[in-house]
């Protein structure tokens, strides 16, 4: 019991660094009603960013944010504005594959730069860990949920109580009635991928922190990211937050219980249960012709 | 009178080219490991062929009913774990005969394709595309956890022939996925000329107005896309053949998926000859990049700066763009009055 009660824990941390990647892979969508099957090459890129920056200038993961999310957000709206932009018809199914694209350029290039061997970030709470209850948590788990609490109450705050934030918003709810009330939806658009884009640099700071990683991890990654904003409903914050952590304290508690093989696999059964029985996920709501 | 003799002519001589070029075509397909037999060339023909069958297949669920599946590497898998299994389990003594076995991992593919068709297609658009994924990574956990089954990541051993009868190497295997590949493209070409065919387009165009005029939508969504499973499990199957050893990251391989998807776009999503144009000229591009810069991993970096200009310049892909050029050029002020419902039955 007290097993299932530790991977319960350690779920619900590690949930937390997916409910961030998540959120910027669903604020995204929901903007913009692209899926960017290349965020999970982008927290991997964040990864090797501060990876490169501890290398060679010993700078602690967690610190060079102040360096990487900057240079992600930039990126982000370069991306945005070189290869999302341009398309004007059948946009859902070409950004699928640009963005797919994006994803095997980055995998190419860190391959280059990086070779394809598994690398980790380092700090001294690695390893280091302390009891509470009997359990014995890792700091870095600790650190890695507070990080990305800290950026997800930010992104919150952003949305929520600031007039850009109010404009994502009203684009996310309707796009045309956006524009007649004088939103400048593609300004919007393009600063709200930067900010996905950021929010997908912190994230991968904790992935890496917490788990080895190559250029080709992305593969996993996105298809994790995917199916949690699916569960949660496309374009939800708060469904992407929920269906975060349940996704990872299952998955933990399936690697106790059962076996570590099949803990990715009850992923994608949870996934498959709730399409069975709410084709538009826990916060989606049933648009006509969209989703 | 004189317009509609030349129309006419014009219409009769573009025909007999079409189909000129297409005994021509034909033709060299069948003679090709006659006039090439080194291995080395047969190879890439096998693949090459296989690209256009894959292509082709995808087309008919992605390209005619608009749904983007980017799982199909899926059912590629299940085909080949499928006639792998099937080999090994019946004990057939490897040569000609286990091709017999590919229409039966066809079925089977097919048996699997309906379950998931069944889950993926109570969703659309993006949803839909997350799902397939979804599926896909379900797929490969599934080849890689059931050790006892498939192996596992040790690797699934399809017995192979020492002897065909003669120096053959590669021969086999090519006919083998050309006689797959004309099989798809004689199903794309029916399924475009028939009612069938008609409500998958307007599905695509508009699903719910498709379904209030009649067109038993889910029905004809999940036929489309258990075609084209099936298809591409055969495929698979003669894959799993070719190459002997099933390793579930291999066989079920997100870049062979994406890859059928990309052809298709290259070549023009919809048309008939399209995927076929598309997987003939990214064949060549993937083989040469591979060949080239494979060990540095530049090809990625290549592979995907080919995909972002084809997207960015061609969204439409090769055949509709040059048929509207040739339009154009043919009849330079009826150009605008071209509609979209016939630019797309261009093909």
């Amino acid at each position: 019991m007290s097993l299932v009660l530790q991977a319960a824990a350690l779920g619900i941390l590690t949930g937390g660094v997916y409910a961030l990647m998540a959120s910027g892979l669903t604020l995204i969508f929901g903007v913009m009603r692209i899926i960017n099957v290349g965020h999970g090459a982008l927290v991997v890129l964040g990864a090797y960013l501060s990876f490169a920056l501890f290398r060679s200038f010993h700078i602690d993961p967690f610190v060079s944010l102040v360096v990487t999310m900057p240079a992600m957000f930039a990126l982000g709206v370069v991306l945005q504005l070189a290869f999302i932009r341009p398309l004007k018809t059948d946009r859902e199914a070409l950004s699928v594959l640009v963005t797919y694209a994006i994803a095997l350029g980055i995998e190419g290039v860190l391959g280059y730069v990086f070779t394809t061997n598994y690398v980790e970030l380092r700090a001294w709470y690695e390893t280091a860990s302390f009891a509470i209850f009997g359990f014995h948590i890792t700091y870095v788990y600790v650190f890695g949920f507070l990080l990305c609490l800290a950026i997800l109450g930010a992104l919150f705050l952003l949305l929520y109580r600031t007039t850009f934030g109010g404009a994502i918003r009203a684009t996310m709810l309707n796009r045309t009635a956006a524009q007649l009330i004088g939103i400048d939806v593609d300004r919007v658009s393009a600063l709200a991928f930067g900010v996905g884009v950021a929010t997908a640099a912190a994230g991968g700071v904790v992935f890496g922190i917490t788990n080895a990683f190559n250029p080709g991890s992305h593969y996993d990654l996105i298809s994790r990211l995917l199916t949690i904003i699916v569960l949660g409903g496309l374009g939800s914050l708060r469904g992407a937050i929920i269906a975060a952590l349940i996704m990872l304290v299952t998955e933990d508690i399936t690697a106790v219980l059962i076996s570590p093989v099949w803990a990715n696999f009850v992923f994608f059964v949870i996934l498959v249960a709730v399409l069975i029985v709410r084709p538009q996920g826990l916060y989606g709501v049933r648009v006509r012709d969209r989703i | 009178m004189t317009d509609a003799w030349t129309l006419g002519l014009r219409i009769g001589r573009g025909a007999a080219l079409k189909a000129l070029g297409l005994v021509v075509l034909a033709v060299f397909a069948l003679i090709l490991p006659v006039i090439a037999p080194d291995p080395a060339t047969t190879n890439i023909a096998v693949f090459t062929v296989m690209y256009v069958g894959l292509a082709t297949a995808w087309n008919i669920m992605g390209g005619y009913t608009g749904y983007i599946s980017l799982g199909h590497a899926a059912f590629f898998g299940i085909g080949a774990y499928a006639f792998g299994l099937l080999v090994i389990h019946l004990n057939i003594t490897p040569g000609y005969a286990p091709f017999l076995l590919v229409p039966v991992a066809g079925v089977l593919t097919a048996v699997f394709a309906v379950g998931i068709g069944w889950i993926a297609l109570r969703t659309r658009a993006a949803t839909f595309v997350i799902v397939t994924i979804a599926f896909m990574f379900i797929v490969q956990l599934l080849a890689e956890n059931l050790v006892k089954l498939t192996g596992g990541g040790a690797g699934l051993s399809v017995p192979y022939p020492h002897d065909w009868g003669g120096d053959f190497f590669n021969t086999p295997f090519y006919y083998a996925m050309l006689a797959l590949a004309v099989i798809a493209l004689a199903a794309s070409w029916w399924i475009r000329r028939s009612k069938f065919g008609l409500g998958l387009l307007a599905i695509r165009d508009d699903e719910d107005k498709a379904l209030a005029v009649g067109v038993p939508t889910r029905a004809f969504k999940l036929t489309a896309f258990v075609i084209s499973a099936a298809l591409v499990g055969m495929i698979g199957a003669v894959y799993g053949y070719y190459v002997t050893y099933l390793y579930p990251q291999f066989v079920v391989d997100p870049l062979i998926g994406i890859s059928m998807v990309l052809m298709t776009f290259l070549g023009g999503l919809g048309t008939l000859s399209g995927p076929v144009i598309g997987a003939v000229l990214l064949e060549r591009a993937q083989l040469e990049f591979a060949y080239r810069f494979g060990a540095s991993r530049l090809y990625l970096v290549l592979f995907s700066a080919v995909f972002l200009v084809v997207i960015l310049i061609l969204p439409r892909g090769i055949v509709p763009s040059v048929a509207d050029l040739v339009r154009r050029w043919r009849r330079p002020a009826a150009s605008d009055a071209t509609t979209p419902a016939e630019q797309r039955v261009a093909s």
